[in-house]
């Protein structure tokens, strides 16, 4: 028998435990336990992605039991994507994080790579899972960790960040406890494939339209959409770089994917935008969410903060297309999570070398980093290009195909919105680019003028490396990867 | 603040209230929710594991992987408190009672090292008299109640009980006698290693019988896989299988519960509190 | 009117969770110290427990625990009747929502023991007032 869907998961669960008996062994153990579970998750994950691209979507019966009456883990094509996603995103911010995590806590590393491999499970649980309960649990697992991992950041302000983050994250996971209550007392089911077939039946049930609204705010609360999004940018930007760079791009990425997969599965389509009337003014949210993130970053004098803003903004991409009510804005927004992912976690990876090396991003620290940091430099110029839109990029792809969606839809508000903030995040960047490129260095003490080639080292360069490659690969390929994976999904 | 809460909460309660209207009756025996999944449970779980505790089953087998995260859970909010709390520093300043006179000493000078014995007794800051009722009727209590937290994990098939449960009691027996005695008793028995080397295991336990089934043959956590390893009692495998995780759940969150308490009351010094 | 207060009358169940629900939802949002915004939290959270469990209850039904011979060797040949048992699903779903909840509030209280060790107050006000003086 073949066990691969849960071997994604439960690889990082076990590594969990092990790295924490290991370190009462030797402290480096619980490392490299870590790094082998995030690899042998990855390696799993591509080999899910193999098997559903040719066999169809893989179904795994967890405790032997069949689906509505056991838990199932269901991977399709969405999934698979994703999860190679998550378990890559791991594996490589282990590697790049090693020297950051040394140097941010290094009296309780092993503890720190415990509780990463466990919110690596819970993000890979939610992605697999085919149960509306079992996600439920596994939201809890990453929200609890990504609680204590931001609280393990800056001293003064972290504890009070993740405290208003755990607010508001109970009320959202509370939300969207209450929608699977509403649900489960209306189907009696809580597998998602049965749950869909029941529902067809009852469209019109005012219970079922609490759940969906219950079971999406509580989505959105997680996933930061804007009037929802104040415990974002400073959990975010206080939490320690280590965990900061896997918490960005993937958390909202995740969170994204639950919303989609609760349209498309779930709900379905039809009931979402035939039978409510919502779709607009959802759009006109991602439209507001998508300004006031780009606006928003443009008044903040640190790095971090910016591009926490700039995570708000790229949720108001992928709701808003999500929402526009056709197969190509559904594309768009797939194919921004696996985009936005790689962009985010190149700049967050580009912020941790600068900040492992300058101890702070705030505008003033960057001055004469081109000179200093090419190579990071370099990633973060790629990334930010493809933040903006530029060919032939990812970024472009994405954007290109939620304007199309949003001139089919006759959207022409997301449109505007989605050019206005490519202009705002060109001005932002190449703001930042200038800083470090043409402001002379204040205060150093090289007399000449020149400043010292001080490059991050290897391990957190090659990661980002990979990213950069990667986010050009997305953007070439950007073709393949809508006809095999998410043009196939969606019909 | 007030009216923006007051907004959102009628909003919400609005919402929820208008939900109800097409939900079942209370009680209803023909809703939904008391007939798709339920009647299969209640029908046929007796048949398939031989437990009669349909809570139990449906908790540790149907639903086992949600029961496995959940006490992944447990670990993790145990190793937050850890994580966040835990102090390495010593305090400055100790205290200590000169036990024949019973004169109390305030050490401020960390290098003067009192050594606790026949003379000298180690003290709290806020030193409450312990009291000789309340420690021997404690000194009694405690091992009756951790007999009967084993009782409630080992008899969790056949009556309300289970992991969870039997955990939490036998963690406030060791919580009965920090608070009777005082933490130093506690943390001196029971320690720091001991809890967190036990809270990986008992996850552990749970996790590894999974794949233990995974090896057999089976799907994750499919104990009916097992049942060349138990060749005395194939029938009831299943129950045997449930036994086993609640064991490793009650490890579990015994440990967990007593990290939570030790590390809050003492702000992670592990030295004193409450 | 009569019917709003005969279907109010037929899931009053629901109605009192929710009010409860909503008076801890009040409490996280309006409060401004900290224990209090936590105590609320736990008063939303345990409503919700309530809501669940309330969705079990069957008339005329008793514990999902399977009478008869308890050593489960003679009660399969009896019939069992999925009416005579309560429906165990919300109380499993339960079981674990209970446990994250009290996972939630240990690690809210580890981090409120911080706050209050950096800052000497829990008041919201104070340490906004606090914070920006840094």
């Amino acid at each position: 028998m073949n066990h691969m869907p849960a071997i994604i998961v439960l690889a990082p669960l076990l590594g969990a435990f092990f790295s924490g008996l290991a370190a009462w062994i030797q402290k480096p153990l619980s490392y490299y336990i870590a790094l082998v579970s995030t690899a042998v998750s990855s390696v799993a994950a591509v080999g899910v992605l193999k098997q559903v691209l040719t066999a169809g979507t893989w179904q795994y019966r967890m405790a032997g039991w069949a689906p509505p009456i056991g838990i199932e883990l269901r991977v399709d094509l969405l999934n698979a994507m994703v999860l190679v996603l998550i378990s890559a995103i791991a594996f490589m911010n282990l590697v790049a994080s090693v020297r950051s995590v040394d140097q941010e806590i290094p009296d309780r590393s092993p503890s720190f790579y415990v509780m990463y491999q466990l919110f690596v499970v819970g993000l890979l649980g939610v992605t697999a899972t085919g149960d509306l309960f079992n996600l439920y649990v596994l939201i809890e697992i990453t929200s609890l960790t990504s609680y204590t991992m931001i609280a393990l950041g800056d001293i003064d302000r972290a504890h009070l960040a993740a405290l208003n983050y755990i607010f508001i994250g109970v009320i959202g996971a509370s939300f969207y406890l209450l929608g699977v209550g509403y649900l489960y007392i209306t189907t009696g089911s809580l597998n998602m494939a049965d749950v869909a077939v029941i529902l067809k039946g009852i469209h019109g049930s005012t219970a079922v339209l609490t759940a969906f609204v219950l079971c999406i705010l509580g989505v959105w609360i997680k996933m930061a959409l804007f009037p929802l999004h104040v415990w974002l940018p400073n959990a975010y930007s206080f939490a320690p770089v280590g965990f900061a760079r896997v918490v960005a791009p993937l958390m909202t990425k995740v969170m994204v994917y639950v919303m989609i997969r609760l349209m498309v599965t779930v709900f379905g389509l039809d009931y979402v935008f035939n039978t409510l009337h919502l779709a607009e003014i959802v759009v006109w949210m991602g439209v507001i969410a998508i300004l006031a993130g780009a606006f928003m970053a443009l008044f903040q004098t640190d790095l971090k903060k910016m591009l926490a803003y700039i995570i708000v903004c790229e949720i108001g991409y992928m709701v808003g297309g999500a929402w526009l009510g056709n197969t190509l804005g559904m594309t768009g927004a797939i194919l921004h999570i696996l985009n936005d992912a790689l962009m985010t976690f190149a700049l967050f990876l580009a912020l941790g070398n600068i900040i492992y090396l300058r101890k702070q991003a705030a505008f003033p620290n960057l001055q004469g980093l081109f000179a200093a940091m090419p190579w990071t430099m370099a990633g973060l110029v790629l990334a930010g290009l493809s933040i903006i839109g530029v060919p032939p990029t990812c970024g472009f792809f994405s954007k290109w195909y939620l304007v199309l969606g949003a001139f089919e839809a006759g959207a022409y508000h997301f449109a505007a919105a989605l050019i206005i903030s490519s202009l705002v995040c060109a001005v932002l960047f190449f703001k930042v680019f200038e800083i470090c490129f043409f402001e002379p260095v204040t205060d150093t003490h090289d007399h000449h003028g020149t400043v010292p080639i001080t490059e991050a080292p290897v391990s957190m360069l090659v990661p980002l490396g990979l990213v950069s490659v990667a986010i050009v690969g997305a953007g070439v390929y950007a073709g393949t990867i809508v006809n095999t994976l998410i043009l196939p999904f969606l019909h | 603040m007030k009216a923006l809460g007051l907004v959102i909460v009628c909003l919400t309660g609005g919402l929820l209230l208008y939900g109800t209207m097409d939900l079942p009756d209370w009680g209803d025996p023909a809703s939904p929710a008391s007939t798709h999944l339920s009647d299969y449970y209640i029908e046929y779980i007796m048949e398939q594991t031989q437990v009669p505790n349909l809570v139990t089953a449906v908790l540790a087998d149907y639903r086992g992987y949600d029961t496995m995260f959940e006490t992944a859970v447990v670990f993790c909010a145990g190793l937050a408190c850890f994580l966040l709390l835990r102090d390495f520093r010593p305090r400055k300043d100790r205290y200590y009672r000169h036990i024949p006179t019973g004169v109390m000493l305030h050490v401020k000078n960390p290098e003067t090292r009192i050594i606790p014995g026949n003379e000298f007794e180690h003290m709290d800051r806020e030193w409450v008299p312990s009291d000789m009722i309340i420690k021997t009727v404690c000194r009694i209590l405690i091992p009756f109640i951790q007999i009967y937290a084993m009782y409630v994990v080992a008899h969790g098939d056949f009556s309300p009980g289970g992991g969870f449960q039997g955990g939490v009691i036998f963690g406030s027996s060791l919580i009965l006698m920090a608070i009777s005695y005082n933490l130093k008793t506690l943390v001196k028995r029971v320690t720091e290693k001991f809890l967190s080397i036990s809270a990986a295991v008992g996850v552990l336990i749970y996790v590894g019988l999974g794949v233990l089934a995974m090896v057999m043959g089976g799907h994750f956590l499919d104990y009916g896989m097992l049942a060349p390893l138990v060749p005395w009692d194939p029938g009831h495998i299943r129950a045997l299988g449930m036994l086993g995780v609640e064991i490793g759940v009650g490890i579990a969150v015994m440990a967990v519960m007593v990290i939570i308490y030790v590390n809050i009351v003492s702000e992670g010094r592990h030295d004193e509190g409450l | 009117m009569s019917e709003l207060l005969a279907l109010i009358v037929a899931k009053y169940n629901f109605w009192l969770y929710i009010i409860l629900m909503m008076i801890g939802l009040y409490a996280m949002i309006a409060k401004n110290n900290l224990m209090k915004k936590l105590v609320g939290m736990n008063i939303f959270q345990t409503a919700i427990i309530l809501f669940y469990v309330s969705i079990g209850y069957k008339h005329g039904a008793t514990l999902p625990i399977i009478q008869g011979d308890p050593g489960g060797h003679g009660a399969h040949d009896a019939v069992i009747h999925a009416a005579d048992y309560i429906n165990p699903v919300p109380h499993v779903l339960m079981l674990t929502a209970i446990v994250v909840s009290v996972a939630t509030f240990g690690v809210a209280m580890a981090l409120c023991v911080r706050v209050y060790r950096r800052y000497q107050t829990l008041e919201e006000d104070e340490l906004r007032i606090r914070l920006s003086e840094k």
